[in-house]
């Protein structure tokens, strides 16, 4: 396509993704850099049905005559960044200074919020995104070489971990592990131990959201790798298989390197999926064992009674840095190939 | 069928019955908690509406919703119904509007007791009160020969007692659902050993103290003797757990007897149900509890008429006789008239106790979000008391400088 058809064709699309997409990050990023204004406050005396007491309220006349001169606030440059509930950069200084072992130094940053939910983010990424690569391609592989006839529902019974909403789906799946659900209960009598649930100790939990989340993301793989199966040209195969090639050599030096684009693109979907965990942890109200990046900025904007809009913000901001890192490897790639192509 | 068909009737008939308040002009439109007592306030408020437009909506999820939408202009609600805390971000935000004179004007029915006033404004209504309270097991006690418990130590020896006689795995439950429920269990432990949130005249934390130890130790205590998945059960959750007959102590909502007392579930159980006033806990001499109420407010950015009009019918509502005597099952309700029946006992006991209400401090929702998730690793065993402490103070005083509090 030349580049001026191409220009053309991409320019709604750009410009509703600079509307959409372009403005609102530029707005949050502009949003991390500022905090609240000082709260101006008083004291004055409250009464309710139980009693009087004397105690502090927001002054709000003082307050929106300084909101009125500043809008968006006091300028806090990349405080927000740098506070103990984010980057915590001087915290870490201080524990490098002051623990002895290395260990401890780790067991004292991992105990920060952002650390802690970062850990657990690329722990499930780890976890997720190769485990989901792989079994939707062997379910892609054997649903491929099974008789055209049952082909339909078992796709259909394939798919089914992702039509069902991530919220219903972890719902029930924390349902059956309750220490009275019929998985809970048989691991309690399979352990031999009563005490035993898998909703409070922190690994367990981590296990059942990473299995949730293989479960649920592997049809998508399994979709897409299943598609460009489809595509592989049959001569090829044929001709290994008169060479006596085995089926698994056919597969290493024939099927992969045909669908590879398709296999980096499900992997830079999955990651970026995966990145932003969310639903499970609501799902499973693992909040106390887990928590994730995009749970920090749920939290902070509406856990609270007061809405942290600069804490949001910041964490967002990382948030999108993060995935930017994690897919720039493969993104590199993607362009070098590109430029060999031409 | 035939309950339904009754209340159905009761509606119908309950709607011709009252004269409306002759509310000509307006809209009113309500955000709400979701349990039976609030149900029963605003729909007995809708009887007085006129012809006016009315709306209500009724969430668990209200928290979330209204400061964004009372501080769109205009408002998307007339009206919000709050409790001690949940009327702090609106008044940090100045959402609300003073109603002196709408009290004055058609606030005749309402008793003095209950208006919320703050520097001298009247800034909401209140109609029902409500705390934590304990709930027990008569026949599991009284099988054990075990008393009512009156404090936390002694619910801690009841609850071992029932655990070692095998009747119960896990005898003991509150809502430790990691978040809102379980900081507000520490709140109510950390004011049952006589602690103050904050240094005084300051909004400097100051929980990290031996008050705090203590506090964490009792809680942890609690934990060990309740189901394993404590952290993950809400007030809902433990309901259930009691309908199912797994648990005999249990540190509950009073808003929620309501429904645990009701005809479905096990009538063994529902017999056996009784309700005694909150725990003291440390040797204290104040419950380990804290009083909450709940009233209605009116959004300020909301033309005068709405506001006149959603006053009226909540004032309605609010000094309504014939309401708090057919419901007054459902709460422990403020309204003159109101005669306090045997589930109310709660609510009645921790006022005598002199149960402190709720703090209602511009900084407090900061405090409560930093306990909720900070302290979980101390029950879970994987850090001290001490550290959870200062994590929850770190945490805090990270949130309060970005919110200008410090």
């Amino acid at each position: 396509m030349p580049n001026k058809t191409f220009f053309w064709f991409f320019l709604p699309t750009g410009l509703a993704m600079i509307l959409f997409i372009g403005l609102p990050i530029i707005s949050t990023g502009i949003q991390s850099f500022y905090a609240q204004h000082d709260q101006v406050v008083k004291e004055v005396k409250k009464c309710d049905p139980f009693g009087c007491t004397v105690s502090i309220v927001v002054d709000n006349e003082e307050t929106s005559k300084i909101r009125e001169a500043k809008p968006l606030g006091k300028f806090n440059g990349f405080g927000t960044y740098t506070d103990r509930n984010h980057l915590a950069v001087d915290e870490i200084k201080k524990f490098w200074n002051e623990t002895e072992s290395f260990s401890a130094f780790v067991d004292q940053v991992t105990n920060l919020p952002f650390y802690k939910a970062l850990i657990f983010t690329l722990t499930y990424c780890l976890f997720v995104t190769p485990n989901v690569l792989l079994l939707g391609f062997v379910i892609a592989l054997s649903l491929n070489a099974v008789a055209r006839k049952i082909r339909g529902p078992l796709i259909f019974g394939t798919i089914l971990p992702m039509i069902v909403t991530p919220l219903v789906g972890s719902l029930v799946l924390f349902w059956m592990i309750d220490s009275q659900g019929i998985i809970g209960a048989n691991i309690q009598n399979l352990m031999n131990d009563p005490y035993l649930s898998l909703k409070s100790s922190k690994t367990l939990t981590w296990i059942t959201i990473i299995i949730y989340g293989i479960w649920h993301h592997s049809p998508f793989a399994f979709v897409v790798f299943y598609a460009a199966l489809q595509t592989v040209p049959q001569e090829p195969i044929e001709a290994a298989i008169i060479d006596g090639a085995s089926r698994f050599q056919r597969i290493k030096h024939i099927v992969l390197p045909h669908i590879y684009p398709v296999v980096t693109f499900v992997a830079l979907i999955s990651l970026m999926d995966n990145f932003r965990v969310f639903e499970p942890i609501i799902g499973f109200s693992a909040e106390g064992s887990a928590q994730s990046l995009s749970w920090l900025i749920y939290d902070n904007l509406v856990n609270e009674e007061v809405i942290l809009f600069g804490s949001a913000a910041a964490t967002s901001m990382m948030t999108i840095i993060g995935i930017a890192i994690l897919l720039a490897p493969v993104l590199i790639r993607t362009w070098k190939e590109f430029k060999t192509a031409r | 069928m035939r309950k339904i068909l009754v209340t159905l009737l009761f509606l119908l008939f309950g709607t011709s019955a009252f004269a409306d308040c002759n509310i000509k002009s307006g809209s009113i439109n309500i955000l709400a908690n979701d349990f039976p007592a609030l149900r029963t306030f605003v729909e007995t408020s809708k009887q007085c509406k006129g012809s006016a437009d009315f709306k209500v909506t009724h969430s668990s999820e209200h928290n979330k919703i209204a400061v964004p939408a009372l501080t769109a202009n205009p408002s998307e609600f007339s009206a919000r119904i709050a409790a001690n805390s949940s009327i702090v971000p609106l008044m940090n935000q100045d959402l609300i509007r003073p109603l002196d004179d709408l009290v004055k004007k058609y606030g005749k029915g309402i008793q003095d007791s209950q208006l919320i006033t703050i520097d001298g404004k009247v800034m909401a209504v209140a109609f029902m009160a409500n705390t934590q309270h304990l709930y027990y097991r008569e026949d599991v006690l009284k099988d054990l020969g075990i008393a009512i418990p009156k404090t936390y130590e002694e619910v801690v020896a009841a609850s071992e007692k029932i655990r070692a006689s095998g009747k119960m795995q896990y005898p003991y439950a509150a809502a430790y659902k990691a978040g809102w429920n379980l900081a507000e269990e520490f709140v109510n432990m950390f004011i049952g050993h006589g602690g103050e949130f904050f240094k005084s005249g300051s909004a400097e934390p100051n929980i990290n103290n031996a008050k705090g130890v203590a506090t964490l130790n009792m809680l942890k205590k609690l934990s060990e003797l309740s189901n394993p998945d404590y952290l993950t059960h809400d007030s809902e959750a433990i309901k259930v757990e009691w309908e199912s007959g797994n648990v005999a102590l249990m540190t509950l909502w009073a808003s929620r007897s309501g429904t645990l007392l009701d005809d479905e579930g096990d009538p063994n159980i529902t017999k056996a149900t009784k309700l005694t006033g909150p725990a003291t806990v440390g040797g204290g001499n104040i419950p380990a509890a804290t009083l909450w109420w709940d009233g209605f407010t009116l959004a300020k950015n909301r033309p005068d008429a709405d506001a006149e009009a959603t006053f009226r019918a909540l004032a309605h509502a609010a000094s309504n006789k014939k309401m708090v005597a057919d419901a007054a099952d459902q709460a422990v309700w403020l309204v003159e008239g109101f005669v306090p029946g045997p589930k109310s006992i709660g609510v009645i006991e921790a006022v005598k106790m002199g149960a402190k209400p709720y703090p209602m401090l511009p900084q407090m929702g900061l405090m409560h979000g930093a306990l909720g998730s900070e302290i979980v690793e101390f029950l879970q065993g994987k850090e001290s008391a001490e550290q959870a402490l200062k994590d929850v103070e770190a945490a805090y005083i990270s949130k309060a400088k970005e919110q200008g509090f410090l």
